[in-house]
């Protein structure tokens, strides 16, 4: 493959990714709109489009075309960069997901995933620890008290979290063996109905703690406390308005999304599942529709985690995330360890 | 030109920006901000040389992590107030001049013996085994000064615990306070 043939492959694959990322925060808005409504007994949007389907394309262009307000007192540089500095992260995260099966074009295999790397699962864990500085120089910059306070909640909450998703992925790693997505994903490759012995999921602590943990770094209900209505107005994009604050919002469904994804690779065996004996033209279709079937449904855990539990107070978050989350974890990865050993290299007395 | 090339001197050139900001800046958000795009051109550095593993720990721990936390505390205890900026240690500048010409000197022997760097990852088995390789040096060669490092580590970890729990009481904290700042104290003469 020459220089040029790479550059454009990857130039495609990030513009399909970014179109995809685009058009699923559409429709994950509607989703969770929509779920909860049913959930709160509500309607929830009915009037744009055919069940309210395009009420989220009906807000983007409100957010579009609203005036974006830039209060006096902000720190303009750090003030307009916060937005992109939450997106970015984001976005990069997305490319080093494979959404199916790899596929050959002429005579070339072709991944359905961004890039790979040998250290996907570090990469991925780095880029979401960037996303704290978004949060935190949003509510900085704005120079005004309730952003400041979401955003040393949001430091203080992320980095605590952090710490118990990258915890949770050692025996992954562990399991596998390998930090490399791809490798991680064909490793829970397996027959229909013996399916579940080989996904990651039978480390089911690791899932558990990696899904709470991720919906506490999204900053989601009931870990929401960084933009806590109730208390501090919209946390740290009070001041945030018109296309800012529409960067902020997509940035979190993306997150989601991601979070979801990630989850969906790690452990249940990513695009695997039954392909039910179809053609080879058609047996392509099966790994990516498995892999978003997998990702919505735990986009609707999200949401009904939303919709079910009331927001913690921020005690109870810190408490959670180091005296029962990472204690926990830590046990786990001991008696995995243990357990890998025993498979890897038999009893030590044997 | 390389891609290469071009990447780096990108890169460089954002390394050095972001040092004289940290530096130079009046604001220590953007001192900090300064210091994260140098320390995030370096990752890019460590990308360059297929050190993937390196790059992606040092944007996860330093990125991820330190700077976070020193933002953490910048806010904490509010960037509004002036600090004191006057300089306790004589012949400071004389000095940082001696030690930056010390540390260049240093800089350019290590980029040019290899002695000093041992040889390149890939020319000892490629990017592919950069985690496998790291694993290897520090788990077998390197098994002794590793756990001590783990145990200097743990000693630090439990002392600042130790530190504020002693000392959690007020009173106490007040007396620790007055202590250090009562003229003609034992400990600040010897200090001094």
């Amino acid at each position: 493959m020459t220089g040029w043939e790479t550059l454009l492959t990857a130039a495609i694959k990030v513009a399909v990714a970014f179109a995809l990322l685009l058009s699923l925060t559409i429709v994950l808005v509607w989703f969770e709109r929509k779920i909860v409504a049913d959930m709160q007994n509500r309607l929830g949007p009915t009037r744009a489009g055919p069940y309210g389907m395009l009420q989220t394309v009906a807000d983007g262009v409100k957010l579009l075309f609203k005036e974006s307000v830039t209060p006096r007192r902000v720190e303009f540089a750090l003030y307009i960069a916060a937005p992109i500095a939450a997106l970015v992260p984001a976005l990069l995260i997305f490319l080093v997901i494979p959404i199916g099966r790899p596929f050959t074009l002429g005579d070339r295999v072709i991944d359905l995933a961004g890039t790979d790397l040998n250290v996907a699962v570090l990469y991925v864990l780095a880029l979401s620890s960037l996303a704290v500085y978004a949060v935190v120089l949003a509510g900085w910059s704005s120079g005004s008290k309730y952003p400041l306070l979401g955003a040393v909640r949001a430091s203080a909450q992320m980095i605590s979290y952090e710490a118990a998703m990258g915890l949770a992925l050692v025996p992954v790693i562990l399991f596998t063996g390998t930090t490399s997505i791809r490798a991680i994903v064909d490793a829970q490759a397996g027959e229909f109905l013996s399916f579940l012995g080989i996904w990651n999921i039978v480390l089911v602590p690791s899932f558990l703690i990696f899904f709470i943990a991720g919906v506490a770094e999204t900053n989601r209900a009931p870990f929401d406390l960084v933009e806590a209505e109730s208390e501090i107005v919209g946390g740290y994009h009070t001041e945030y308005s018109g296309f800012r604050f529409a960067l902020f919002f997509l940035a979190e469904y993306i997150n989601i999304f991601n979070i979801s994804a990630l989850t969906t690779t790690l452990f249940l065996g990513g695009w695997h599942g039954p392909t039910f004996g179809a053609p080879e033209w058609l047996a392509w279709v099966f790994p990516i529709v498995w892999f978003f079937v997998k990702t919505v449904a735990l986009v609707f855990v999200f949401v009904w985690i939303r919709a079910s539990l009331p927001r913690m107070r921020y005690d109870q978050l810190m408490q959670f995330g180091w005296k029962r989350l990472i204690p926990l974890t830590l046990v786990w990865i001991i008696l995995s360890t243990v357990a890998i050993g025993f498979r890897r290299f038999g009893a030590p007395w044997g | 030109m390389t891609a290469e090339t071009v990447v780096f001197v990108i890169f460089a050139l954002a390394a050095l920006a972001g040092a004289l900001t940290m530096v130079t800046a009046r604001n220590p958000v953007y001192s900090a901000m300064g210091l994260l795009t140098t320390m995030f051109s370096i990752a890019v550095f460590f990308v360059l040389n297929d050190a993937h593993f390196v790059a992606a720990v040092h944007v996860l721990i330093y990125a991820g992590a330190v700077m976070t936390l020193f933002l953490f505390v910048i806010m904490l205890i509010g960037v509004d107030k002036a600090e004191d900026i006057r300089e306790s240690i004589p012949f400071q500048r004389p000095m940082a001049v001696v030690l930056g010409a010390g540390l260049f000197v240093l800089v350019l022997v290590a980029g040019r013996a290899s002695w000093v760097t041992g040889t390149r990852a890939v020319e000892e088995g490629g990017a592919l085994g950069t985690i496998e390789n790291v694993a290897d040096e520090l788990f077998g060669v390197w098994l002794l000064p590793f756990e001590a490092t783990v145990l200097l580590l743990t000693i630090a970890a439990v002392g600042t615990i130790a530190l504020a729990q002693f000392l959690d009481k007020p009173r106490e904290l007040a007396a620790a306070r007055e202590a250090e700042i009562a003229p003609g104290h034992e400990d600040e003469e010897r200090a001094e």
